[in-house]
């Protein structure tokens, strides 16, 4: 009974933090099928978004739902204006130009933070306390919000994509840039379309994240942002659903690294299954497979 | 009347280059030896020599073969760890005379081997891959070899690398003239290999592989070869950088650290090695000399960095090199080669 009740625990850790992968992977995911860039700066939109859920707790103190819609709000408006400044210019330029800049804009908004928050973390107030008890396992409430709220953001992003006709215009977009303008599609609303959906995911992650782990540091979004990237090259780049497999594969694998006791080798890990699946898949697990023309 | 132009034959060319290249010894050592750079300074100097030599042997995997590894910390870990270990293993500071001499020249070459076997390890599987996961997978390399360095004591079971709190008390040899050799080496090397026919084959690789592949060129040899390369001399690097500092840690090699090294590289130009030596130099001595803005140092490098990809893309230097052979042959040629283009363009028309 312990056992299994042990077994479910760390599942439920798993799919937590997997969720909160798959959130962000999303972003990646979106914005790479968009522009096929890399936004390294995504990871760091989840740390301005838990610094502003700290100070809307504990400078203004806000209602946590009104810091929580903050948060959100910031990182849109954020990762809108992060594309319209950084990487608009850049649209025609080489790929790896556009790539640089990216890590630059993560450089900027770690360093930026440490400079404007301090070095040091910041101790976020918790706001969803408690838990059930479940047969033997117990089940906090941040667990079953964070999926439940994952869950219900991917519903809405599968009907916004698909069913909309902002959606659509993705679609397009990602699929012929060319041809998509040619059909009368606006590109830069397109994009930064994109870019504001992905940020807003990122918002919401951040959220979940800092009510998981209550802490708010200026390079907390580097090692979350570089594994939720990992979980989106995982599932495929560019792929929706790709993102979310990838997210729940990530979270899943690095419970189980911790539950056999190797919790320092959690980072090794991911990163050698990344490697082993890219390189007997080299686009992910639903990554479409790009033929080169001469 | 057309005029040949007047070339400087090979020799004389060598001839110059080790003339300057022994100036600059002697201006060094004439400056420290006279007091005009004083003890801080010249380990300040060290570290950009070492930071070029980083730079330097990144820019043959991004400048030259094209490619954007991100893994490079990695690569200069192993080698700080292995000149490290084997410093340490054979007591390099009981040892006298020529023995130490020896003794820092093994770990120097060690260093480089054992990275550069790392880079081949590293290079057959990641460089199947193009572009985007090239540089994802040469990131969890990265990653991964520094989790391992973190983690090794405990599955060993004796001290090795030291784990988290680091390797300490190692000798430190490293000094401002064994740097200045290095740096001088590895350009040279770097140098000579690309303008072989070696070299050739990646910047071939870089301007179009598949056009370099129907031409004959193998490209996986090539490629593997180039970030090898790249690899050597990052772990040279590392191994100064071991006997630099005295002590490692393993967070000191993580993701930031091969960040810090790209964009040396991609300010002074990809594919420039005068850029690359240029950039490392001065961001190296640039934020000792302004220490009273230390909280600005990263703001100030990652908005340089995103203001120079948009306004000029190839960075400062763009693809130029420079060649004090090239500037004397434009002296030379001052009267009869312009006579010559002259002709040529008259042809034209």
């Amino acid at each position: 009974m312990s056992l299994i009740s042990q077994i479910i625990s760390q599942l439920v850790n798993g799919l937590q933090s997997g969720s909160i992968y798959a959130l962000v992977a999303l972003g990646y995911s979106m914005v790479y099928g968009i522009i096929l860039l890399l936004n390294f700066a995504h990871g760091d939109i989840i740390m301005v978004g838990a610094y502003v859920v700290f100070y809307a707790m504990t400078s203004f103190s806000l209602h946590p739902l009104a810091a929580v819609l903050l948060a959100v709000i910031a990182c849109t408006l954020l990762g809108t204006v992060i594309e319209k400044i950084a990487y608009t210019p850049l649209r025609s330029a080489p790929r790896l130009s556009l790539l640089i800049t990216a890590i630059g804009v993560s450089f900027l908004l770690e360093n930026g933070a440490q400079l404007v928050f301090g070095a040091g973390a910041k101790n976020v107030p918790t706001f969803i306390e408690g838990g059930i008890q479940v047969g033997g396992v117990y089940l906090g409430y941040v667990s079953v919000v964070t999926i439940l709220v994952s869950v219900a953001s991917m519903i809405v992003l599968t009907f916004l994509v698909q069913k909309t006709k902002l959606g659509k215009a993705m679609r397009a977009v990602s699929e012929d840039m060319g041809a998509a303008q040619l059909m009368g599609i606006s590109l830069n609303r397109t994009i930064s379309f994109t870019f504001a959906v992905g940020s807003a995911l990122a918002g919401i992650g951040s959220v979940l994240y800092v009510s998981a782990y209550p802490q708010a540091s200026p390079t907390m979004g580097s090692m979350l942002g570089l594994k939720a990237f990992v979980a989106a090259v995982l599932g495929g780049i560019g792929s929706i659903p790709g993102a979310m497999i990838g997210g729940f594969m990530i979270g899943l694998i690095e419970a189980l690294v911790t539950a056999v006791g190797l919790s320092t080798w959690k980072d090794g890990v991911v990163f050698a299954v990344l490697i082993v699946v890219l390189l007997v898949k080299p686009t992910g697990i639903l990554g479409r497979k790009m033929t080169e023309k001469v | 009347m057309i005029e040949k132009r007047r070339t400087i034959p090979m020799p004389v060319r060598y001839l110059i280059n080790t003339v300057l290249v022994l100036a600059l010894f002697g201006l060094f050592a004439g400056l420290i030896q006279g007091g005009m750079i004083d003890g801080y300074s010249t380990t300040v100097l060290s570290l950009a020599g070492i930071n070029i030599i980083l730079a330097v042997s990144l820019n043959v995997a991004t400048g030259y073969l094209g490619q954007l590894p991100l893994g490079h910390a990695g690569f200069m870990a192993v080698g700080a760890y292995t000149g490290g270990i084997f410093l340490k293993g054979v007591n390099a500071s009981d040892l006298g005379g020529p023995l130490y001499a020896l003794a820092i020249l093994v770990a120097l070459v060690l260093s480089g081997v054992v990275a550069a076997i790392f880079g081949v390890l590293i290079g057959v599987p990641a460089l199947r891959l193009r572009g985007d996961y090239l540089a994802i997978i040469t990131l969890g390399f990265g990653e991964i070899i520094r989790v391992i360095i973190q983690n090794i004591d405990d599955v060993l079971g004796f001290e090795f690398t030291g784990g988290i709190s680091g390797l300490k008390r190692i000798p430190s040899f490293t000094n401002f003239y064994i740097v200045l050799a290095c740096v001088v080496v590895s350009c040279l090397v770097i140098h000579m290999i690309m303008k072989s026919h070696h070299g050739r084959a990646i910047l071939a690789i870089r301007e179009n592989e598949i056009a370099a592949e129907s031409s004959g060129i193998n490209t996986t040899y090539y490629k593997v070869m180039a970030f090898s390369l790249s690899a050597f001399f990052a772990g040279v690097a590392g191994c100064l950088y071991a006997g630099h500092i005295g002590s490692l840690v393993p967070k000191d090699f993580g993701f930031m650290k091969s960040i810090e090294i790209l964009v040396n590289v991609v300010l002074g130009g990809m594919g420039s090695m005068i850029g690359s030596i240029l950039s490392a130099s001065v961001l190296t001595i640039l934020p000792e000399a302004l220490r009273a803005l230390e909280d600005y140092r990263m703001v100030a490098y990652s908005l340089a960095l995103i203001v120079v990809m948009i306004f000029k893309p190839s960075g400062l230097m763009g693809q130029y090199d420079f060649s004090m052979s090239r500037i004397l042959e434009k002296f030379l040629n001052r009267g009869g080669y312009k006579t010559a283009a002259k002709a040529k363009g008259g042809d034209k028309q």
